[in-house]
């Protein structure tokens, strides 16, 4: 077993793993690489399967099709405890009846390794926990026991370490200290991380790569600058940050650039950033890539015309309107407060306008809702 | 006057709880006082101070032999009981068989049958396989009635385990075993001796089911029965109370070191 | 195929026992209770015949035992209950850090034996006890009233032996009644006795069942409180069954008896499970 433990090493990768359910597939046919040393996230809302898709990895679920693989070596069936894979579990799961000092080394020991004290000080350091060793569990706070998960995990080295929803219990300040800190651990100690999480934010500050996740399957894969600025489909353009998305149709084109009719209006659209099959398409555009002004202020890139401020929301770094277009759509719009030009306020007509290379395209047949409904699940464990 | 009557209106519920405790513990300071009474003929009423009974708890003839007796059925009723129904609540709590439902009706109808019903039914069966009663019988019978408060008391503890222990410990290479004995067994424990300590007091102090099968042999239950129509000795006091002394230093020795454990 | 037989193995020795020595010997008394006395053999010897008929002889000669042991049992039952509910309310919500202490003292008595404080009670309520003779010399009660070999003695001992019984599931419910749950209904508009009726009693409820399960059960069976601390007036169905087996050597009768007696609990329990709403007990 510690052969195994020991060995393997290398990319995980996943092939056409699927895992039913009677007839529900949480997980579908789901296909996935994740390259050794590197920090991936899977990003998706409750219930979408990627902690399915972790317990697959850590070998506590076995999947009902496909396999996976570390390096050279097929890791599909074999038991959680003769993986190279440790796991930092949701709310910790320290043992209450051991030290923190013999939670750590845990694993060492399982392992035959006689001497751990070394190992056990070195993970408590890297934590800068040292002082706890003989405390039990219960008497740590939330931050405290999940670095010590944490430390628990890591001290096997292992050739990947699975998260699953890790800082969900922090408060938000203690959350992005350890953001901040578990990327620092991760470049440290070179291991792969795969990282599971609802929060987009949380994903895009640690991760170098994410597959965000929808309906047991993966939306588009890619660097968080990617999926922010190209997302495929109307779900990751909703649930990676918040995105307008206007119905139009191709009408032409002009050299890089496809002609977009958006309800009588003309914009252009890069065609590599175009998702789109066919002439019916919907133009999508960050609200902070959208510039506001008066009809009287000259504009340039795409522009359009004819909107009224619905609503203002003061909210210091920027201002955000609601902005309702001549074909009824209120387009979402954040000002920087840096012009010192006074605020809109409500009822002013406005034009609207950004730069050309921020728009990009997707297929008209799409459900724009797909990714903005928050479900009031949303915080609850999975499973 | 008015915050007098608040007083007692605020903490009516306490006054409540004290008033409930004095009557629980009524006979047991009755049972006490009655330990030293210089009773050489009947213990009914009082005759004088003595400390005679406690220096001389085996003056009674069969009180102690009888005394035995329990101890020793309550150690082998607590121990095949705990171990057979801890076997059962593992299975009940940890798998997902058929038949479970069954097995939970099986469970609960012993504790849903009159002692008396036990006793008969066990006796009967033991006349007609022609074992006589006596000590064994009566463990048996014990055994019998231990085990479903066993099964209940350990998979409470169970299901109240987070699952995601084992599985940590899984995931830190603990194989099946490994995870059962570092991990499940030490986290089931506390529910497992509380079970025990039921089994044992449950067994100590019974009399309907073991009246039924012991034949000759005396419990002290059996004996204190018996005895009470020409009058119970005072050394059955003696023992009676020990025993509550006793009992009620184990529990508060055990939580005065679960709490320092705890704090250290 | 090991993940399916762990459970098998791990439920044999258990199960193997109850069936042994308590489902067989139950399938034995049943045989037991329709034989008839062997005509001209000694006192409990018996003949498989099928008689049917002992359960109606059983029953009609025994039937104000019978029905004592259901009223005794019932009385005792809400006794209990109504003095167990509140020490059980004051242990949760007021216990604070005397409330590991206090569950404790309620399961402490147990052990000095239960026979024993049984007959401390009858010795401090009976004739030579010095309650009688204040109550008669107050003129509480007449020269002729006495408090032991009563309906009333047997009920009040029943209650008082089962009261652990039915506080410690009581408290285990209640305990874990959230007490903001209880705040929120006063925010509503909910007095104290509403917030009780509405919020806190339906929360119990479990705890409410098996307390009264715990302490119906023994009690329609018991025959210790009846024989100490009643009259001939007041026995019980445990007392034919006792006296039928021990005394008198009747295995048929006392065999019709102890059947009638579980069946009839055994509908009792399951009315009431239903009525109340709580299946899952075990």
């Amino acid at each position: 077993m510690s052969d195994l433990a020991n060995g393997a090493r290398g990319d995980l990768k996943l092939s056409h793993i699927t895992k039913s359910y009677g007839d529900f597939n949480a997980v579908n046919d789901l296909s996935l690489t994740i390259p050794e040393g590197s920090f991936f996230a899977l990003l998706g809302p409750s219930g979408c399967g990627k902690t399915t898709t972790l317990r697959m990895i850590a070998g506590l679920e076995e999947p009902t099709q496909g396999s996976i693989s570390l390096g050279s070596t097929d890791i599909t069936h074999t038991k959680p405890y003769q993986r190279p894979i440790n796991t930092v579990f949701q709310n910790y799961a320290l043992f209450p009846h051991l030290t923190i000092f013999e939670n750590i080394a845990f694993g060492l020991r399982r392992r035959g390794i006689k001497d751990v004290d070394d190992a056990v000080n070195k993970a408590l350091n890297l934590v800068e926990l040292p002082h706890l060793a003989q405390r039990k569990p219960t008497q740590l706070s939330g931050g405290q026991q999940q670095r010590i998960a944490l430390a628990r995990a890591i001290v096997n080295r292992p050739a990947l370490l699975l998260l699953d929803e890790p800082l969900g219990a922090l408060d938000l300040k203690l959350r992005r200290q350890m953001q901040i800190e578990l990327k620092w651990i991760q470049k440290e100690v070179g291991i792969t991380f795969v990282h599971v999480t609802h929060d987009q934010e949380e994903a895009m500050t640690m991760a170098d790569t994410i597959a965000v996740m929808n309906e047991g399957e993966i939306e588009q894969m890619g660097s968080p600058a990617d999926l922010y600025d190209n997302p495929g489909t109307a779900f990751v353009a909703n649930f990676l940050g918040q995105s307008n998305l206007i119905k139009g149709t191709v009408s032409g084109n002009d050299g890089a650039n496809q002609i977009i009719d958006l309800f009588g209006q003309k914009i252009s659209l890069q065609k590599n950033r175009s998702h789109a099959v066919d002439n019916s398409i919907y133009a999508g555009i960050r609200p902070e890539k959208f510039r506001i002004s008066r009809l009287e202020t000259a504009t340039s890139g795409n522009v359009l015309t004819g909107g009224k401020v619905e609503d203002v929301s003061y909210i210091g770094v920027s201002t955000q309107y609601q902005v309702l277009m001549p074909w009824g759509q209120e387009l979402m719009v954040f000002e920087q407060n840096d012009d010192g030009v006074a605020p809109f306020s409500v009822g002013e007509p406005v034009n609207i306008s950004w730069e050309p290379i921020f728009t990009f395209g997707l297929r008209g047949d799409e459900d724009v809702e797909a990714g903005t409904e928050v479900s009031p699940d949303e915080d609850l464990d999975e499973e | 006057m008015r915050t007098v009557s608040r007083w007692f209106q605020r903490n009516l519920i306490r006054i409540y709880a004290v008033v409930a405790f004095t009557y629980l513990f009524i006979p047991v300071a009755y049972t006490f006082a009655f330990s030293f009474n210089d009773s050489r003929k009947s213990n009914l009423v009082w005759q004088g101070f003595t400390f005679a009974n406690w220096q001389n708890p085996c003056g009674a003839p069969e009180v102690c032999s009888a005394l035995g007796n329990s101890i020793k059925i309550g150690f082998l009723a607590t121990l095949f009981s705990t171990i057979l129904g801890t076997m059962i609540a593992f299975a009940l709590g940890r798998y997902n068989f058929k038949g479970r439902s069954t097995t939970n009706l099986l469970i609960f109808l012993p504790m849903a049958t009159p002692e008396i019903v036990l006793g008969a039914s066990l006796l009967s069966l033991f006349l007609v396989f022609k074992i006589n009663p006596g000590f064994w019988p009566t463990v048996i019978a014990h055994v019998l009635f231990c085990i479903s408060f066993v099964v209940v008391t350990v998979k409470a503890r169970i299901a109240s385990l987070d699952p995601r222990l084992e599985q940590a410990a899984m995931d830190l290479y603990a194989n099946e075993r490994e995870t059962f004995r570092r991990v499940t067994l030490p986290l089931v424990a506390p529910g497992i001796a509380a079970a025990a300590l039921l089994a044992f007091s449950l067994s100590f102090d019974d009399f309907i089911i073991t009246n039924f099968n012991s034949g000759t042999m005396t419990t002290f239950p059996k004996f204190v029965y018996t005895s009470a129509a020409r009058g119970i000795p005072a050394q059955a006091n003696v023992i009676g109370s020990s025993m509550f002394f006793l009992a009620l230093a184990i529990v508060i020795i055990g939580q005065f070191v679960g709490r320092k454990r705890k704090v250290s | 195929m090991k993940k399916i037989s762990t459970p098998y193995l791990l439920l044999l020795p258990g199960m193997g026992f109850l069936f042994t020595f308590f489902l067989l010997p139950l399938f034995n008394l049943a045989q037991t209770s329709t034989q008839t006395p062997i005509s001209g053999g000694d006192t409990g010897q018996n003949e498989q015949t099928w008689r049917f008929g002992n359960y109606v002889d059983a029953f009609v000669a025994n039937k104000e035992q019978f029905s004592r042991s259901f009223i005794y049992a019932t009385i005792a039952t809400i006794l209990a209950l109504a003095i167990a509910y509140p020490l059980a309310y004051a242990i949760a919500f007021k216990g604070g850090k005397l409330k590991n202490f206090m569950l404790v003292l309620v399961v402490a008595p147990f052990f000095t034996s239960f026979l024993l404080r049984t007959i401390a009670w009858k010795q401090i309520l009976g004739e030579e006890g010095f309650v009688v003779p204040t109550l008669r010399s107050l003129g509480i009660i007449s020269q002729s009233t006495t408090l032991t070999s009563s309906a009333f003695a047997v009920v009040a001992g029943m209650t008082y032996n089962f009261l652990p019984f039915m506080t410690l599931p009581l408290y285990a419910s209640i305990d874990r009644i959230d007490p903001r749950t209880l705040e929120a209904s006063g925010d509503l508009y909910a007095n104290g006795f509403t917030t009780f009726r509405k919020v806190t009693l339906p929360l119990s409820m479990p705890g409410v069942v098996a307390g009264t399960l715990l302490t119906f059960i023994p009690a329609a069976g018991d025959y210790v409180n009846a024989s100490i601390l009643g009259s001939p007036q007041t026995k019980m169905l445990g007392n034919v069954i006792e006296s039928r087996y021990f005394k008198i050597v009747d295995y048929p009768t006392a065999a019709a008896l102890s059947f009638t007696l579980m069946a009839a609990i055994l509908i009792l329990v399951t009315i009431y499970v239903r009525k109340a709403g709580t299946e899952e007990l075990v």
